[in-house]
């Protein structure tokens, strides 16, 4: 027997029960930590890190390119009309923030990939005569401050989109902050700084990896200060939708995966290494990570949840 | 240029779901999904109490976020009407539509695609009303162009109290409920 479905109360009928699943967040992490590669392997760039020195100014291209792709993956699998995915690269939508990172997407491959090939040793490109030569020019000093900049420029448009993106579907009021944004960017800034300070093996660079992070790490705690107070000064709607993470189903997942296993807790041990009170460990940049993977987690599930109170 | 509108007499409507039906009869809706479908709210404190029903849908709003949002274009603002439709051969099922719309008025198809009400535009393109009005055994649903100031829809919305779905989600909504 069919029974039909007259009214609301039906997953399947009601989308604010579910929109997205677990591709969602997982690509918006990944986003957010090739965003932070792109800024700091830039940045390091720009500082005259040159490629053959061991720097992981020319490992985090590398890095970005898999988790890019890994990133793209998920979110191809989130589209329910997947053999019409090349309907978004006929148009190019202002008013959509989707439309834009689908084209940031694309952009961001050729500015990794040309950093990616400025890392390729000298011999290994031998047999390809014009492309060790390309390879060449594009380690020039000027050439490699070019390409930080355009590196850390794209980074930073990858990074704030992501934010962007939630926050412009006004119909969830927990999105309906512009402080998303900034705080998509720097949390993907300090997870690319924990992956980075973990994997460099110079130590000044690890060093000053490690201090980056401290930075972000405080800057995303003082966001996520201003994304609660802003929607709790807010009227009733905002005020309504943040009491899920003050009080509310999703509380406990926030403040204890995301703020404290994911920002304070690292922030601490970070702040021990840094000041040479404890020795380097694995732990504080792992968990940096799995806070950034949380906080995406959390706020898409909570978001969708949150809904336009009647009337 | 036509701008279409729906009105709907809450006095008159008794909650029968005909509409609902005569929709998914209509637009062969998939099993287990609405496009539209019918609310209740109560008011007051017993035993003062109110019940208002509303047969809801689409909104085909003014200002409809669901459009500005599509990546590719595939909602869109018909010319015919300013009807809000889906182009199901432009929508790559990205979701991001229903997550704009306040009045979760959308889902998705199990072909892949977004849908929603149509106002049946193919139906009133051929000079008909839409299935849900065509078949309301009260008769309190009008459907018409809201530019017209001699139409029925304009009439009654100049001379009932009425009220509209979440009119502070600024999407200008141009469903009409009398009161």
């Amino acid at each position: 027997m069919l029974e039909l479905v007259t009214t609301r109360h039906n997953p399947l009928v009601d989308p604010s029960l579910h929109i997205w699943g677990w591709e969602i967040p997982v690509y918006l992490f990944l986003g957010g930590w090739v965003a932070g590669c792109m800024v700091l392997s830039g940045w390091l760039m720009r500082r005259g890190r040159a490629p053959g020195q061991g720097s992981v100014a020319y490992v985090l291209p590398w890095v970005g390119i898999v988790l890019l792709s890994l990133g793209m993956g998920a979110l191809f699998l989130d589209l329910e009309h997947k053999l019409y995915v090349w309907r978004m690269y006929l148009t190019l939508r202002p008013t959509s923030p989707m439309s834009w990172g689908g084209w940031i997407l694309i952009l961001v491959y050729p500015v990794m990939a040309l950093a990616a090939l400025a890392a390729i040793p000298r011999d290994l490109l031998s047999g390809w005569p014009s492309l060790a030569a390309f390879a060449e020019r594009l380690r020039a000093g000027r050439s490699l401050r070019l390409l930080g900049t355009v590196s850390i420029a794209s980074g930073i448009a990858l990074g704030i989109y992501t934010g962007i993106l939630l926050s412009s579907l006004g119909a969830r009021p927990l999105w309906a902050s512009a402080v998303l944004g900034p705080l998509f960017l720097v949390s993907g800034l300090s997870t690319g700084a924990a992956f980075a300070h973990m994997i460099a093996r110079d130590p000044e660079e690890e060093s000053s990896l490690l201090r980056a992070d401290i930075l972000f790490l405080v800057t995303e705690l003082a966001l996520i200060a201003l994304f609660l107070i802003g929607h709790l000064t807010s009227g009733a709607q905002h005020a309504h939708a943040v009491a899920l993470l003050l009080g509310g189903p999703y509380t406990a997942v926030f403040w204890v995966f995301v703020v404290g296993l994911g920002i304070v807790v690292p922030l601490v041990i970070q702040s021990l290494m840094a000041s040479h009170r404890i020795g380097h460990t694995v732990i504080a940049p792992l968990l940096v990570m799995a806070g950034g993977l949380a906080l995406r987690i959390v706020i898409v599930a909570a978001g969708q949840y949150s809904h336009w109170i009647v009337p | 240029m036509a701008r279409f509108g729906m009105v709907i007499d809450t006095r008159k409507c008794v909650g029968c779901m005909d509409c609902v039906i005569a929709c998914k009869t209509e637009n062969d809706v998939p099993d287990g999904h609405c496009r539209d479908w019918i609310g209740q709210r109560l008011q007051g404190t017993m035993p003062d109490l109110r019940l208002t029903i509303t047969s809801e849908r689409c909104n085909h709003c003014d200002r409809p976020p669901c459009v500005t949002c599509c990546p590719t274009g595939a909602s869109h603002v018909h010319d015919f009407g300013k009807v809000v439709l889906v182009d199901h051969d432009k929508c790559i099922g990205c979701k991001a539509c229903l997550a704009a719309c306040p009045y979760d008025a959308r889902f998705v198809h199990p072909d892949g695609y977004a849908d929603k009400c149509t106002f049946c535009i193919h139906r009133v393109e051929k000079g008909l009303a839409p299935a849900c009005v065509s078949v309301c055994p009260t008769h309190s649903m009008y459907f018409g162009d809201l530019d017209d100031p001699d139409s029925e829809v304009s009439r009654l919305i100049a001379s009932r109290r009425h009220f509209v779905l979440k009119p502070d989600a600024g999407t200008q909504p141009r469903i009409f409920y009398l009161e």
